[in-house]
């Protein structure tokens, strides 16, 4: 129990670390929104004025923009659907008694700790190029026709790559919470006579459901600025193809130096990122209870 | 309908011999004790018959049928874990209901079941609640319903009391004895607590590394225990057991007598002593004593016997009840 002194003391010590992160957030977010409403272009300097909403309405008004809106989602929810899917799959192999078991989870985990340039590059220059990547090198094997994945998929090729680094994330979050499953549950299914996909459906998910949140929460969270594999890949071509906002962010403030139309934009993404939020606590709320 | 019988059942985990051979025969409608030191291998025996192990070699045979390589649910037995393995996320109408929708049954059917069974265990204003908001005797009853409503030929119960105190642990253990006398059907039960044995068993079986020691009655048990060990095991508080010249004079390497077989007297008798720790319950006195030479003896008499700490005591027991062991602990 603690008393009113310690209550009071207590916050007085955790707040220098408070203020500093609030100030970490507020300075930028207060520029960035002072920005929004500045006519700022790199390129006339000192020509900023006070403009108003017109950055905003260039913005919403960019037929880029609705792209890159559609572009996000479906590498959020693709990349989500591919990992939480791919997850569950790898963990219940995982958890399964095999030889190498230790080795084998670390290797799954390896991903992970490849930096996304490095690993995009890597799905770029080794796999998917047309002429010495491995997948045209199994096309040709077969006689088919290479497939210049970047080119003509490209949105699926990067929520390939992206995928790919975010599984060992969400395979071991949910191996962990399988081998927190309670074995003699496991065992009295067996004794009330529930098949394997019963005892998935009815005991696995629900014990899982708790990790799968956690696991669609923070991977939205970093899946809404994938910025590194658009960069070294596809450029966010061909045309608007694989722009995602924060890609369009980037190219409208360093590319074409309008630094007041990309402060708009920035405050549009950190207004949808909020949506997003809202909508995960409600979720995590239900789940968590 | 719920016959068990044990052939030569052998079960080793690698090069462990766990159990090195059970031969068991359970009768229809018996309330059978397994009761053992922790690690003696009755929770294993349990399984081996639930079919959650796989038998190393021997046969299982239930009503009849030789069910030795049968899946678990073919065996048409339930069983009450110790943790309880309720459901978490589910309701208790439907952690009750879910072995029957597993085997397919009408929604109606399984409806009427489980109210049946909510009702015989007192839960009915319970049904709509989930395991984590229920005491544990509550859930307790819920790893029971789940069993009856599967109407098994046999229940099969894994130290069931173990982590209820103790007073509701006196509680449902009259309740699980009520049970059986008004379902009738055959059950199982693990506990390493010979009391629970001793009360809720028509028969008990004492096994000790894997080993059946002996099989009987709880007062045959409590009468003519095998061996040293099941004298010890059975009976509370312990059998003592004295050794050397006074047990070769009976012409044994050993001899045991309970704490209730004594006659105590504070001028004469077979053996003196020292009283060292009295225990006063009014209605029992308990006397830890160390005789002349240096054995620790309890022992019991009933209402109240004024001694203490310190007194010289002296100790004889009732004609008839002493018991004689010899040097490999076998009862002569």
């Amino acid at each position: 129990m603690a008393t009113r002194h310690q209550k009071t003391l207590a916050r007085l010590m955790v707040a220098p670390s408070v203020l500093l992160l609030l100030g970490w957030m507020i300075v930028p977010l207060a520029m960035t929104l002072w920005f929004s409403f500045q006519s700022y272009n790199l390129l006339s300097p000192g020509m900023e004025q006070f403009i108003g909403w017109t950055n905003y309405k260039y913005f919403l008004s960019d037929p880029a923009f609705w792209t890159a809106m559609q572009n996000t989602l479906l590498l959020v929810g693709g990349v989500l659907v591919i990992t939480v899917g791919g997850g569950i799959l790898l963990a219940l192999l995982l958890d399964q008694p095999m030889f190498g078991q230790g080795v084998v989870r670390i290797m799954v985990i390896a991903p992970f700790f490849i930096m996304p340039t490095v690993s995009a590059l890597v799905w770029k220059n080794m796999f998917m190029n047309p002429v010495n990547g491995l997948f045209a090198w199994l096309a040709k094997a077969v006689g088919a026709q290479p497939i210049d994945f970047l080119a003509q998929y490209p949105l699926m090729s990067i929520i390939l790559i992206v995928a790919w680094q975010w599984l060992p994330f969400a395979t071991l979050i949910l191996l962990t919470a399988l081998q927190s499953l309670d074995s003699e549950q496991m065992e009295a299914a067996e004794m009330d006579g529930a098949g394997t996909w019963a005892k998935f459906t009815h005991l696995i998910l629900p014990h899982l459901s708790r990790a799968i949140t956690v696991v669609i929460l923070i991977e939205t969270i970093f899946l809404l600025s994938v910025f590194a594999e658009i960069l070294v890949t596809t450029n966010g071509g061909p045309g608007y193809q694989s722009t995602n906002l924060t890609y369009l962010v980037y190219s409208q403030a360093l590319l074409q130096f309008d630094v007041g139309g990309a402060s708009a934009g920035g405050i549009i993404a950190v207004i949808l990122a909020n949506i997003v939020a809202i909508f995960l606590m409600r979720m995590i709320g239900k789940t968590l209870e | 309908m719920g016959s068990i019988t044990l052939k030569q059942v052998r079960k080793s985990f690698g090069d462990v011999e766990v159990i090195p051979g059970v031969d068991l025969e359970i009768h229809d409608g018996e309330f059978v004790v397994f009761v053992g030191p922790s690690g003696c291998g009755k929770s294993t025996l349990l399984r081996l018959i639930a079919g959650l192990e796989d038998v190393t070699s021997g046969q299982i045979v239930i009503d009849g049928q030789d069910v030795t390589q049968a899946a678990p649910a073919k065996r048409k037995l339930a069983m009450v874990f110790q943790s309880y393995a309720l459901y978490p996320h589910m309701s208790v109408r439907k952690n009750i209901a879910f072995p029957l929708k597993m085997a397919g049954m009408p929604a109606d059917e399984q409806e009427r079941r489980v109210q049946h069974a909510a009702g015989i265990l007192n839960l009915t204003d319970y049904l709509d609640r989930r395991p984590g908001q229920l005491s544990g005797g509550q859930r307790q009853r819920v790893a029971i319903g789940r069993a009856i409503v599967r109407e098994p030929s046999a229940f099969l119960f894994d130290e069931p009391l173990s982590n209820l105190d103790a007073a509701l642990r006196v509680n449902m253990r009259v309740e699980i004895s009520e049970l059986h006398k008004k379902l009738a059907t055959t059950m199982v039960y693990v506990t390493h607590d010979q009391v629970e044995a001793m009360t809720m068993a028509d028969k008990i079986v004492v096994l000790r590394a894997g080993r059946v020691e002996q099989v009987g009655s709880p007062l045959e048990l409590y009468r003519k225990p095998a061996n040293r060990f099941v004298a010890g095991f059975i009976g509370s508080p312990n059998m003592n057991f004295i050794e050397g010249e006074a047990a070769a004079r009976m012409g044994a390497h050993a001899i045991g007598v309970r704490p209730e077989h004594f006659v105590m007297s504070t001028t004469e008798g077979a053996f003196a002593g020292t009283v060292g720790v009295a225990e006063h319950l009014g209605s029992d006195t308990f006397l830890h004593i160390e005789l002349d030479g240096g054995t620790p003896i309890v022992a019991r008499a009933a209402g109240e016997f004024p001694v203490d700490h310190g007194d010289r005591i002296w100790l004889t027991p009732q004609e008839g009840r002493v018991y004689r062991f010899d040097k490999n602990g076998l009862a002569l």
